[in-house]
């Protein structure tokens, strides 16, 4: 069975390498600077102690004060999982650094998530709607649209 | 016995004229014939033909293999031995569009896919019949209000059988089946 770290330590070991990444740590995830989200998940995937070698899944939620990004992560060599968020704030061009470099997997829902909520990943190869068509207006899972 | 005896010279004018006669003829017929005989179609009456035709094209028509949403498992499974829609002579679906009749919509349009669901059906060779299958082709079904969804299939294209469910049971595409049969028979009666 997939182990669930201690996230508290892993934020401990990030802060570590990288002062002022983290922002907020729950037992439940890690929330990280949008700024600082390339460096961490590059962090989380060299070090050889975590390896996080595998994107399971982005998820992309609307809070109206800011789109929060929810990034779960997994490790095939420890077993282990641990989940990443991070904010873009901002209705009219919320940014946040892409990870495609790192995880091949973010690209498609990457591009999702710019499609469907409006968050631009820079860094990204094709950053493009990806369900609906070129011309449509607004992004449909945005709590004020329609 | 009389026998009329010719001179030679008499000979050779009476073969003469005749040349000239056949030679008139030829230009005669000609003249006439420049433009070919229309055949003749009304051989058979025109009723017993469209049975025949209606006939033909109602007991063997192939579908377009092209499934859009959970519909198409609907569709996949009437295909199979437990519903077997081959008793009907129609379990052939063509992988190309310019072999195929009819077009059965299995599933949900949306507006991205509605342009390519419009371009298969224009690849088809006339006579053609197209079936909507489930809620979401009628009238787009619980995504009717949506942003992506099209409202129904007779939105992008002319619908010839609905067949309600969601989706519809097996039997209930066979029958949706028997109706298109019933509508090609009776409008090549017409």
């Amino acid at each position: 069975m997939t182990i669930a770290l201690n996230t508290h330590d892993v934020a401990e070991e990030i802060t570590k390498r990288i002062p002022d990444a983290v922002e907020e740590v729950s037992n439940n995830y890690i929330l990280v600077k949008g700024q600082s989200l390339y460096s961490v998940s590059q962090f989380l995937k060299d070090s050889p102690s975590l390896y996080f070698d595998y994107l399971n899944c982005i998820v992309g939620t609307d809070y109206i004060d800011y789109i929060e990004v929810v990034y779960i992560l997994e490790s095939y060599k420890h077993n282990s999982t641990i989940t990443l968020k991070a904010r873009a704030y901002g209705r009219d061009n919320p940014t946040l650094p892409s990870v495609v470099a790192l995880w091949a997997g973010a690209d498609f829902q990457e591009r999702e998530i710019f499609d469907l909520l409006g968050v631009t990943f820079t860094g990204h190869p094709k950053m493009k709607r990806i369900f609906l068509w070129e011309d449509f207006e607004g992004y449909p899972l945005r709590r004020d649209f329609l | 016995m009389d026998i009329a005896l010719f001179s030679l010279e008499e000979l050779d004018a009476l073969m003469e004229e005749a040349d000239k006669h056949s030679s008139t003829e030829v230009v005669e017929l000609m003249a006439k014939s420049q433009q070919p005989i229309p055949d003749d179609l009304d051989w058979l009456d025109e009723e017993p033909r469209n049975q025949i035709l209606g006939w033909g094209q109602s007991n063997s028509p192939w579908g377009v293999n092209f499934g859009l949403a959970c519909c198409a498992f609907e569709m996949m499974s009437s295909a199979f031995s437990r519903f077997d829609q081959s008793r009907f002579g129609m379990e052939i679906m063509r992988p190309s569009p310019r072999q195929a009749d009819f077009m059965i919509i299995a599933g949900t349009v949306s507006w991205k896919m509605a342009p390519r669901v419009r371009r298969v059906y224009d690849a088809m060779a006339e006579p053609k019949w197209v079936i909507a299958m489930g809620a979401c082709a009628i009238s787009g079904g619980t995504f009717a209000s949506s942003y992506a969804v099209v409202p129904g299939v007779n939105r992008i294209l002319p619908v010839d059988v609905y067949v309600p469910g969601c989706p519809p049971r097996p039997e209930a595409l066979i029958q949706g089946f028997l109706q298109m049969r019933n509508k090609i028979r009776l409008a090549k009666q017409k």
